[in-house]
């Protein structure tokens, strides 16, 4: 089970409705939200994902259970734009190399579960940014920490929580899973 | 104004007579990069129906005024919802009826010819795929080859003519297409044939094509004698139809020839392709009719929308036909492959019974082009 922000119910009803129905519930959701789409129409995959890239927003990825597609989007946010402030930073590379030499190393991924599912490194744990605080208790201190989202700056976000909670070797990944080449892991088949 | 459908029949009659009028076509940029409808004086537009849903007025500009527009989507939805939108703009326009579901499943039948002691000849052209299916009469029978999976046309198409279907034939197994083959056997009582070679796994009983086993329709005189001609499948068999017909499967077509990699085999093949070509089809006679089971680009319509050709004109201009060299050949053939068609796979288990899609996913597994040729 994949937690999002909104469930569409699209199912039965052929192109072009389920694409329609789509961008209007994305319209008033807030960026960075997760919307499910339930479809039958087996054209809605090729078209979601055309969709998504034409209109900026994030396609993530679509399950099939007998008849019914599920697809996930993440509404496009202005995340790229803001400037990244916590000062440890590691490259895509140098997480891969390190992560090569041990790998029970602890990576968080803060980015939705919806996008964790689709494709994270393998041994990160889901964290989304929105349930960090919550998390705070079961982590140590004093561990070496790897925050990775999709461009570094939900990871920027995240590793100043940390920091300011008293973790003291938080190292935020960039660019993140937007650019990542390694191995990945999926939670759907 | 208002929205009229345009039937697949009236667009199919546009491109074998080279009309010029204008698609807009609103499935996404890979879908109608990879398969749209295609003649040799159509101009295209291709913007997605999910980009026009906030109006079409910036496009009305690069819409003709002079032709006819048709939209075109995948299943008719989404180009009833822009020829719409068009339309309150006060532009006429049309839609194809169906859209690509309905232009992939369109079979135009033509007459190719008389055979001797009053028999005929007709192929059915499958214009939005390049399929071509056959049907022989003589004598108040009928015998299909390489039927595709609609099957009610040959079956209504033989009632009108008022003859029985006695045979059912497939050259090979074919990678591309579900076969209507078995299904039409089934329904009429008529004997299904299959090259046994190509039949090693499938899961229902069949009459062995082989050499030697000629076919007759109807009591008179007309011949179907097959000849194995391997390379495009290992059990590929060509039929010599009345002396004066060479069915050639997917071994040659007009302006290609058949790629031999589609059961994995490309290496194996390709030798048995070349010993077709070149030795078997070059002791035919040249004055035989190719009719080949596909077409790929429309300018393989002859001007009555049928698809053949002398075969002493095609070993003097297929370039398939004209590699003298071996081991250039050989490179040709498997390194010049084209992308496989859509669900090859699923398509070949299905023609050999052993899955049963619903007509849907039969529908989604043929979207697309044939894709059964090297050039």
């Amino acid at each position: 089970m994949i937690k999002t922000d909104f469930i569409l119910d699209a199912k039965g009803m052929a192109c072009p409705m389920p694409i329609v129905k789509t961008r209007k519930i994305m319209k008033g959701l807030e960026p960075g939200n997760v919307l499910e789409v339930q479809a039958t129409d087996r054209g809605s995959t090729a078209d979601i994902k055309a969709w998504a890239e034409s209109s900026g927003h994030y396609y993530l990825g679509t399950t099939e259970d007998a008849e019914v597609l599920t697809h996930y989007l993440r509404k496009s946010s202005e995340e790229e734009r803001v400037e990244k402030k916590h000062p440890h930073v590691v490259s895509n590379e140098q997480l891969q190399a390190f992560l090569d030499g041990t790998p029970d190393a602890l990576v968080l991924d803060v980015r939705e579960f919806a996008e964790y599912a689709f494709g994270h490194i393998p041994g990160a744990k889901s964290m989304p940014l929105g349930e960090l605080e919550e998390a705070f208790g079961d982590l140590d201190k004093e561990t070496e920490m790897y925050i990775i989202c999709r461009t570094g700056n939900r990871s920027d976000t995240a590793s100043r929580k940390l920091t300011e909670a008293g973790f003291s070797k938080v190292k935020n990944v960039v660019p993140g899973m937007s650019e990542w080449n390694g191995p990945m892991e999926k939670v759907v088949q | 104004m208002i929205v009229q459908p345009m039937t697949v029949s009236t667009i199919t009659k546009k491109v074998v007579n080279k009309e010029p009028f204008f698609i807009l076509d609103v499935r996404n940029e890979d879908a109608f990069a990879d398969w749209k409808i295609e003649g040799e004086n159509i101009q295209y537009l291709n913007i997605p129906y999910f980009d026009l849903l906030d109006g079409v007025e910036e496009i009305l500009g690069r819409l003709p005024v002079d032709q006819d527009i048709v939209v075109v989507c995948a299943k008719e939805g989404s180009s009833i919802m822009v020829a719409e939108m068009i339309a309150e703009e006060g532009r006429a326009v049309h839609y194809l009826q169906g859209g690509m579901k309905a232009w992939s499943e369109h079979l135009e039948p033509v007459k190719i010819g008389d055979l001797r002691n009053g028999g005929e000849l007709y192929q059915f052209v499958r214009i939005g795929k390049g399929c071509l299916s056959y049907m022989i009469i003589s004598d108040g029978e009928a015998v299909i080859l390489d039927a595709t999976r609609m099957t009610d046309v040959f079956l209504d198409f033989a009632d009108k003519l008022n003859v029985k279907i006695t045979h059912s034939i497939d050259t090979h197994l074919h990678a591309d297409h579900i076969s209507g083959g078995r299904k039409i056997a089934e329904a009429t009582g008529g004997t299904y044939w299959l090259p046994p070679k190509d039949a090693g796994e499938v899961t229902f009983a069949y009459e062995a094509l082989e050499e030697g086993r000629d076919i007759r329709v109807g009591n008179t005189k007309i011949e179907i004698q097959p000849l194995y001609s391997p390379g495009h499948t290992i059990g590929s068999t060509s039929f010599i139809v009345d002396d004066t017909y060479l069915l050639s499967g997917d071994i040659l077509f007009i302006e290609s020839i058949g790629r031999p990699d589609l059961a994995g085999l490309a290496e194996d093949w390709v030798g048995d392709l070349r010993e077709s070509l070149y030795k078997r089809y070059k002791e035919l006679s040249e004055e035989l009719i190719v009719l080949p089971a596909h077409f790929m680009i429309v300018d393989e319509l002859n001007v009555d929308g049928s698809v053949s050709e002398k075969l002493g004109t095609l070993f003097a201009e297929n370039r398939g036909l004209n590699i003298e060299d071996e081991t250039e050949f050989r490179e040709m053939v498997t390194g010049n492959l084209p992308p496989q068609p859509n669900a090859y796979q699923q398509i070949r288990e299905t023609n050999m019974g052993k899955v049963t899609p619903d007509e849907e996913s039969q529908r989604e597994m043929e979207i697309g082009p044939n894709r059964c040729a090297v050039r």
